[in-house]
Formats: structure tokens, sequence, C-alpha cells
């Protein structure tokens, strides 16, 4: 293979790389068009422009514009209607030039051979993911999110497979695999065994969310590792934001994963000809492939590269932990039964039961009320921070993120008192028999969502499960009621996101203090809520419209007055 | 030698290779005859196309098969047949950067038939005609059946003689998944008279032709006048068979191109530059001929191989394209009309086929016919065709629609759309997936699905008017489709074939493992919850009814148990 073995190539590159160094960056697209054609692509560009619902302060954007640039490499002999996509996120704050070159360097040795059967579209998008939402809607023609974008002139069939590649310097010492995209979804295994054998293959090192793949399964430090690599996956899928620009592919069902190049300042290095081959062994096998990849897994968890743990391993989980809130709605079931049926008739036949006294029943009002206000909370929630952050703005010195974000904790604060504006509705007929009854109805609600979360992303149900699954349990308005209030604050959606966010830190071996973590903790309330507008990512509207008001009937249901 | 004369403008120029008229059967007038001509092009990508056309003339006879295949030949009196065309193409010819074709062929297989009026039973002849097709070419044309066959309403004409079209008696199929190789080039090539032993043919090495981007290879049998007064008609068949070369692959990025990559022919010729706006041909051509093709006007560099100037001492020809100056990277010019068609949406509920119609023509608008065929398996919703050209909606002047039936029919939608002049207009249609049956699924299901490509006929305008031409004496690649209209000229387009994913069952081992507990656990339920659930109760025995009665008695006569 002579991919980048002539000095001329060598030498090519070098030249890139310097141009895409420029100072003040803006993606060269006369440039790229230029350099693209000259290898024999057909190129296009696509502008697109998004203003986004509030100003994104962590990548400093607001009114975002940019364009787009790709080129065809046509399969001989073939009709165009398969291809495979090799695209490099570019951004003000990740040049990406090493990639770009890269590509260029794989395009060019690509264009000169014949064994292709599917298309080739390598395409370099700028402000990373917005430009790749951009180009997939616009190939999709379709618009989701509120981008504005030009519709594209070349297209290439069904898109087979995908790869996004990033490189933050010239010098690789290892090669990271990001699978997880928006929502939690997963490319399927064989494309991640796929790299992992070239990997292998070419001797690269290969990290999985960034942590070396354990050698030594004997002692305790591999499986411990392994655990490590296995949790940060679950957080990061739980968190539902792609891990790199493949991410977006996935809801369109092309196979996609990201490879990142890292320095991380070991001592072995390997040069771009490593990492080209490998890509290059990937899309020639992808190339090969008659049907979509579909023969393996979608659903697993990954502790290392090599093992993998498979759906059929980690449901029971979840499900056992569900099966903690059926039964304790079954047995709230058969109190209530009972309760109804009152004592004296509690053995006699069920059928021949007389009609309840009025003020046995359970009030329709009762249930109704508290599950119509901690919905309107939800939707208070999740409707309120983007439409009133100018009227916040105004009125108060903050920006419009942080008007966002305040607004955002103040709903949710303002929640917690429902308690005490559901008392001005409700009757207090029978307080034992409606505090069960609204516990029934929350749990089952609970379990219902669970489950349906679960089987979508996995990651996500079972974080959820696990934390909020105790204190919904165990609330009951009676007992230590401060201490019961203590453990389902705790366990809120709020709460679980914070302390992910520790877990995730620590994991990552960066541990931060609490102020840096309330002040990364207000940044991922951004983040959520953005990625909800600019990509369709669902966990914002899960927990606003979801499981917050979920929680707040068991919050409920710890005040009941009796 | 004569000078290659004054070329026109960039990228006009092209080579015409002849083997001339009536080589054999020079018996008795009329007679059967043979032309062969290769017409190699610079495209304005900077590829070069090959197009061979070999052109067999036949007076009907019963008996007498002298250059005409029989193998056609008694297939034309056996189903009588009016015309027959037949494409295998592998590849797709980019018309927005290859510029227009003189004859497009779909991706795949495509087959298209008249039969005589006299012809009773269409779809039977049809059905036998493909199957015999298919044997004679070594393609899956049995595959065509009525899920694939349409009777456009519009979009195709009679090419040769014809009187009177109904067009019940046309039926048309397009396989886009027909993969097309080397055993589909040997019968083609079995068809010309002398095989592949003499003439243009030995250029035809199957190593060489599908080394290329595109290859497409057809059969078109029509009848045709035999002599100006045009009493009589004898039959034609033609054979093309088109290819296109990758500057890039072959030429190492160079784009000069020689007949050597075709073929090697032995010993070289002495060479004698000539010199040229653009582009240089090596030997400088005996004659040139001008004509207007496909609406530009074009000079070609004519070599007649049977003349014996141009084979003078050393029996061999080589031909050579140069480009004096290096080829730019500007995109090349776009062609006046093109298009291009997609599937929209994610998802494996919904989705929308989109085809985009480009006229780049500055100032003419012109119409063009539209042919969708879409398999039933896609439900089209027809109240969301939807047709906008610069933001406007485009109403069609005319619409045939006939809807599919599950797995006895395909869609076909037939328009008559205006395309505005420099506008992009966009034909859009929504569908709905069918789920199939389990053993409707191909064997690689997760492969997808194929739809075949929309075609376009258009009648394009020209940019110079042309002048009748003498068909006799004009080339052969300009005399295929008739010209109707000075001022424009026909053109037939095809749009890229779609893949299109439907909802798949996994066929795998858990899935059957699935089906099967849960058969056997429904089967198990059912009869456990039948007898959990049944009331049992003791039935007094009845006396019975009188036939009862009546054998007891017998039985009680006899000596023998009551019933």
């Amino acid at each position: 293979m002579g991919l980048l073995s002539d000095p001329v190539r060598r030498r090519a590159l070098a030249r890139l790389v310097l141009r895409l160094n420029a100072p003040l960056w803006a993606l060269p697209v006369a440039w790229l068009e230029r350099t693209m054609r000259s290898v024999g692509l057909e190129v296009y560009t696509q502008s697109f422009s998004r203003k986004l619902p509030f100003p994104d302060e962590t990548h400093e954007r607001y009114m975002v514009s940019g364009i787009n640039v790709y080129g065809i490499l046509r399969a001989p002999r073939a009709a165009s209607t398969e291809s495979l996509v090799l695209t490099v996120p570019c951004g003000p704050e990740s040049p990406n030039s090493q990639a770009v070159g890269l590509m260029l360097a794989l395009a060019a040795h690509f264009r000169g051979q014949i064994y292709w059967a599917k298309d080739i579209i390598f395409l370099v998008t700028e402000h990373d993911l917005l430009g790749s939402e951009a180009w997939l809607e616009a190939y999709h023609d379709i618009n989701v999110t509120g981008m504005q974008s030009s519709p594209l002139q070349g297209r290439a069939g069904a898109i087979q497979a995908a790869v996004a590649l990033e490189l933050s310097s010239d010098v690789v010492t290892s090669l990271d695999v990001a699978v997880e995209g928006l929502n939690g979804q997963l490319p399927n295994l064989d494309l991640l065994n796929l790299f992992q054998t070239f990997c292998q293959k070419g001797g690269l090192l290969c990290t999985l969310q960034g942590k070396l793949q354990p050698q030594d399964w004997t002692s305790a430090d591999g499986p411990l590792q392994g655990v490590q690599t296995l949790l940060l996956m679950a957080l990061q899928q739980a968190s539902g934001h792609p891990h790199g620009a493949h991410g977006l592919f996935l809801r369109y069902r092309v196979e996609a994963l990201t490879l990142r190049g890292v320095n991380s300042f070991r001592q072995y290095k390997y040069d771009l000809v490593a990492v080209g081959k490998a890509l290059e062994g990937m899309f020639r096998k992808l190339n090969h492939l008659l049907e979509r990849l579909h023969q393996s897994f979608f659903f697993y968890l990954l502790p290392t590269l090599s093992r993998f743990v498979s759906i059929g391993l980690y449901m029971p989980a979840a499900g056992f932990l569900l099966l903690v809130l059926g039964l304790k709605a079954l047995e709230l079931w058969v109190q209530l039964h009972e309760a109804g049926v009152g004592p004296e008739e509690a053995g006699g036949t069920p059928g021949s039961s007389p009609p309840l006294p009025a003020t046995q029943r359970v009030g329709l009002a009762s249930l109704v009320a508290p599950l119509l206000i901690s919905q309107a909370v939800g939707l208070a929630l999740y409707v309120l921070p983007v439409l009133g952050q100018h009227v916040a703005a105004q009125h108060f010195p903050v920006a419009e993120a942080e008007a966002v974000v305040l607004t955002l904790l103040a709903v949710y604060a303002a929640g917690l008192a429902l308690p005490h504006s559901t008392h001005w509705v409700l009757s207090t007929q029978a307080p034992d028999r409606s505090w069960m009854a609204l516990k029934l109805v929350a749990l089952i609600y609970l379990a219902l969502q669970l489950a349906c979360i679960t089987l979508t992303n996995f990651s996500l149900g079972f974080l959820l499960a696990a934390t909020m699954v105790p204190g919904a349990a165990l609330t009951k308005p009676s007992g230590p009621r401060p201490l019961r209030a203590a453990l389902l604050v705790l366990t809120s959606p709020a709460a679980a996101l914070l302390g992910g966010l520790f877990l995730w830190q620590r994991l990552q071996e960066a541990p931060v203090s609490l102020a840096e973590g309330w002040r990364l903790f207000l940044a991922v309330l951004a983040q959520g809520v953005l990625a909800h507008h600019t990509y369709g990512a669902l966990l914002f509207p899960l927990l606003a419209l979801g499981l917050f008001p979920c929680w707040l009937l068991f919050w409920n249901v710890l005040f009941w007055k009796r | 030698l004569a000078g290659a004369g004054p070329l026109g403008a960039p990228l006009s120029l092209l080579v015409l290779l002849l083997l001339g008229p009536g080589v054999w059967g020079q018996t008795e007038p009329p007679r059967d005859s043979l032309r062969e001509e290769l017409v190699i092009t610079p495209l304005p990508s900077g590829d070069v196309a090959a197009t061979f056309q070999f052109r067999t003339r036949w007076i009907r006879s019963l008996s007498h098969y002298r250059l005409f295949p029989k193998a056609l030949g008694q297939l034309i009196s056996k189903y009588s047949l009016r015309e027959l065309h037949l494409s295998l193409t592998q590849g797709f010819w980019r018309t927005r950067y290859w510029g227009t074709p003189f004859l497009q062929a779909p991706s795949g297989a495509e087959l298209w038939a008249w039969f005589q009026d006299t012809v009773t039973d269409v779809d039977k002849s049809w059905k036998e005609l493909s199957n015999v097709l298919s044997g004679i070419f070594c393609a899956s044309l049995n595959f065509i059946d009525s899920t694939n066959t349409v009777t456009p309403s519009a979009s195709f004409k009679p090419l040769g003689l014809a009187n009177g079209t109904d067009h019940s008696f046309l039926r048309y199929a397009v396989l886009p998944r027909e993969v097309v190789c080397t055993e589909n080039l040997t019968p083609w090539k079995k068809l010309l008279p002398c095989s592949s032993k003499a003439g243009l043919s030995v250029l035809l090495k199957a190593d060489r032709l599908f080394h290329t981007s595109y290859h497409s290879q057809a059969v078109h049998i029509r009848p045709v006048c035999r002599d100006a007064r045009c009493a009589s008609i004898s039959w034609e068949l033609r054979q093309t068979l088109s290819v296109v070369f990758d500057a890039f692959v072959t030429g190492q990025g160079k784009q000069d191109w020689s007949l050597f990559r075709i073929r090697s022919l032995c010993g070289p010729l002495p060479l004698c530059p000539q010199d040229n706006e653009t582009l240089e041909v090596y030997p400088p051509p005996l004659t040139t001929y001008q004509d207007v093709v496909l609406g530009t006007r074009k000079t070609y560099a004519v070599y007649d191989l049977l003349d014996t100037a141009v084979i003078n001492n050393s029996r061999s020809l080589n031909l050579q394209l140069k480009w004096k100056r290096p080829p730019g990277n500007e995109a090349p010019p776009t062609p006046f009309l093109y298009a291009q068609r997609y599937v929209s949406g994610y998802g494996l509920h919904n989705g929308e086929l989109s085809t985009l119609l480009y006229n780049t023509h500055p100032y003419r608008a012109f119409p063009v016919l539209l042919l969708d065929t879409v398999p039933w398996y896609l439900r089209l919703y027809v109240h969301t065709l939807t047709i906008t050209s610069k933001g406007k909606e485009n109403k069609p002047s005319y619409i045939h629609y006939q809807p599919a039936q599950d797995r006895m029919q395909p869609h076909l939608l037939e328009m008559l759309i205006q395309l505005p002049a420099s506008s992009v207009t966009k034909v859009s249609i929504q569908f709905e997936r069918a789920l199939l049956k389990w053993t409707e699924y191909t064997p690689d299901p997760n492969h997808g699905f194929y739809v075949s490509p929309s075609v376009l006929s258009a009648l394009v305008p020209s940019e110079v008017t042309a002048q009748p031409v003498d068909w006799e004496e004009s080339p052969l690649f300009n005399t295929l489709f008739p010209a109707s209209d000075s001022s424009s000229y026909f053109m037939r387009l095809y749009t890229e074939p779609l893949l299109v994913s439907l909802p798949t069952p996994d066929f795998s081992m858990p899935y059957n493992v699935i089906c099967l507990t849960c058969t056997v656990v429904a089967v198990c339920y059912g009869s456990f919850y039948n007898l959990l659930t049944r009331t049992f109760q003791i039935e007094e025995p009845s006396k019975g009814g009188l036939a009862r009665r009546l054998a007891n008695l017998i039985r009680r006569a006899r000596g023998v148990p009551p019933l």
C-alpha cells in the first residue's frame, strides 16, 4: 500500500497542515474544493445557518453559519445506490487539520483504486456537530431541528456506514474509539469489532473511554478497570449526548463510530500512515459488505474493546429493579382492596359485598389534581426556560444562557412546593386511601416510564431506576418524615444528574471540588437544553415532562396531610 | 494527408472509426449489409467515452440468414415482434459530468418491446419473449413478470417504421439489480456476423471493457425503410456498446488517451503533429465530418478503415488524443437537462421519493415526460404528489397513473411537466413501506430493495439549428432517434436506481427461537387455559334419538348390549 509512502504526498500533507493551521480560523472552503477536485472527486458545498435558542456559552456561539464541503468518489461500474462516509468535523476549538490532511491523502489514494463497489463521501463539516446535523438533514431532505441549509447538489444513495475522524495533534500515541450516539444509540457491534481487528493487525494502541485495555485479568486490577470503563460508558450513554461527530448518523440507521487520535505523551508514537492503514482496511472491508451491518448486537455494554455485555445479561438487572415497583404496587392494591372491603367482610365472598359507603371511596379529585398539577409543573419546566429567557434577561442582571439555567432551577424548586398547593384543592376524606391510590398510580407510572426508557437507552433507564426506585418504594406519609424527605430529594432526577457528574469526573481521574462541580452542573443543564433543541436529544424532555412530574407525585405522597 | 479542418469549440472533437457499408453479401440488390462504427468522445469531465455501433440490415426471408443472427430472426417471427430494445448496463451515466449521451441506458437490464397488432395475448408473448432472451443473453431476464412490467402510455414510441401506435402492444420492464459481466458480453458478440474475429469487434476485449467506469451494451431491432422510396421494409439490428474510460485510474492522472488503452494494434504509425486549440489527434484524419449532434455543432475526425490510405504500409492504426492545455480543475459545463433522484426521510415506516429535474437553459422552457415505476411494496400516497419549480407549484399538463396491486403489478406514474428556464423542479411523492410475507424477502433482505430509475423523455432545445441529414450517409450514432424538429432534439435520460430498506425481520437463530417458543407457548397456553377454565359436568346419558332406539331394539333382539 502506497499511502504516504512517497515523499511527494508526504510533503503535500505537511503543506496542507501548515495551511490549515493558519490563524483566525475559518474553513478554507475554496482551497478544499480545489484540492478535492484535483484528486478527482466530485465536489459540492453546502451552506447552513442556525440560530440557537439561546447563546451557547460553552462553545461561545449563538448565530451559527458555516459551510460544509464534501467530495464524492464515484465507484466505477456502480450506480450510486450505496455509499460510505468519512467525515472530519472541524470547528474553531478543534481545527482538526491533521484529520483533514489524512482524509485528503486517503481520498487521493482511494481514487486510484478500482475495487470500490460503493461510493465514498469525504465530508468536512464546520462547527462540528451542527455542521453534521445540517448535512445529514439535507442529505435525507428533512428538517427536524429548524436548521436552515441549502439543498445538496450531489448524493450517493443510501449511506451504509460512516467513520468520523478527529486528530488533535500530528503525533498520535493511541486511538480512542467512541460509539455512543445521540440518545444512547449504539452502532452495530461488528463495526467496533472491525476497528479492533485492524488495531490489532496494525499494532495500534486502542483505548475505550480514554482507558487502556487491561491486560491482566487474574489480579483485581483488570476487572476493576473494566468496571470503570463500563461505568463511564453507561454514564456517557445515559447522557444521550453524542460522543463524537458519528453520533448523529445513527438516527438515520447509518452504523458509525468516531476515532480520536490522542497524544498522551507516551513513548511509542504512530505516524499518520499507521492510522491511515487502519482506516483503509476498514473502508475496504465495509466496501465488501453486501448487506447493512446487522448480524451482531445493537445493544451492548463494553468493559473493554474485546469483551461486551450483551442485552440478555444486563436486562434482568433492570427487570428486577422494576419488579420492586411492581410488587410494591401490588401490595398497595391489595391493601386498598382490603381497606375498601372492610375488616369484617374481608373473609367473605368477593362477589356478594354490598356497595361501599361514600366516605370510603377514593375521590377522583384527589388523584387527578396532583397528577395535573405535577404535569403542569413539568410542562412549565420544559417550556418556560427558553420561552422566558428574554423576559428574565430584561428584568434581572443575567445573560440569556444564565437566565435559562436559573429559570430551570427556579421552576424545579417551585415544584417542590407542590404538596402545599395541592392541599387547597383536595378534600380530606379518607386520607389513607387517597395517598395509597396516588402512590399506586405514581408507582405504575414510574415503572412504565422506566421500562420504556430501559428498552431504548438501557444505561439511562438503569441509572434512573437505581436512583429513583428505593426512594419511590419507601415513600409514605408516616415515620421519620425529614429522613424520608432527604432520601427522596437525594434521589430526584436533578440530584441524580449531579451525582452522575461527580462520578463521571472521578472516573475520568479529574475529580472536581464542590464549587467547580456546581458550575459544571449549570453548564451541563444549559447544554442539555441546547442539545434537545439543536439535535433532538431526548434527555431534557424525558426528565422535564416524564420523570420529574412522576417524582413530584412521590413528593406529594410524602407530605400527604393525614 | 489532409488536415483536421477548422475545429470549433473545445471538447467538440470526436473520432469516428468506420467500417463501411456493404462489405458482405454482394450477391444481388437489395441485400443484407453490415456497417460498423466506433466513436471516441472526450467527455467534459476529462474521461473518454467509446461507443461501438454495429448495424445489420436484413431483408426478411424464411430461411436465409446471412448476416442477421438466426436466434433473433426466429424470435421476430415467432413472437410477431415489431420492435425490440434490450440493454444491459453496469454503472450509471453521469449526465452532469459526462454530458448528454448518444444513447443512455438505465443501470441493470432494460427491455421494451412492441408487438404486432396480430398478437392476441400480449402478456403471454412477453413472458415467453423475456424467457427466451434470458437464455440468449445469459441474463436474469426471466425475473421479468407482472410485478415489474408496465405499459407506458406516452413515454416510449416506436423508433422504427410504425403505422398506428396502440400502447396496449407495448411492454416495458427494468431490472435494476441485474449485474452485467463477461457472460453477457460473449453472447452479445456472437450475434455479430464475424463474432470478434474481424472488424472493430476485435477491440472488444472483456478485460479492458470491464475495467471502465461505465459499461452498457444494447440490442435494438426495428423495421426501417429499405430504400428512399420506402416501398418495402427491411429489419435493422443495431448492437451498441458504450464504455467510459476513467482518466484518473487508467491514465494515472493524465487525461491523454490512445487506442492502445483498449488493445495494442501492431506497430506504431508515423505521427504528424496537428495543432489545435485544446486537443490533438494522431494521426491526422483524412476526412472530417461536421454535424449538429445533440444540439451542438461538432466536428469529427473520420478514419475510414476500409480506405487503404489510412492503413497504408504498416497495416496498423493507433489513435491518440492529447490535451494541449493541462485540464483545469474547474467544474465542467453542465448539460441543459439532468436529473437526480433520492429517497428522503428516515425510519422504516414512511419515506418520500424525490426527483430533481434541472433545466439549465438560460431562457427556454421545455417539457419533460417523466415515467416512474415503483414496486408495489412501496405504497404511494398519490395525494402527496407535489411538483414545485422555483418555489411555485407546477401543474403537469398530463398525468397517467395506474395504481399498484399487491403482488400483481407496480405503480406506474407518467407526467408531462414543463420545466421553466434555468430552474430546478422537484417532484416528490410520499410512500409507506409494506410488510412482506416472510417468503417474499430476498436472500439478502438487509441489502435493501431496488426501485427502478425514472425515465425522462424530453425535447431539449438545440444550441444550433440542425440541418436535415441523409440517413443513409450520416454516421450511425446520429440516427437512432428520429429527429422531429430542427430547433430541438429528442433525449432520453435515466436517473439512478434507488435502494430502499424495508422493515426486515431478524432472520437469525434468536428470531427463529423466539418464533418457535412463542408458538409453543401459545399452543400450551391455549390448551391449559381451556383446561383450567372449563367447567366439567357429568352428563346424564339421554335416551337418544329414534335411530338409537331402533338400533337398541335390534341389538336387544340379537342379544348384544345396547349402545
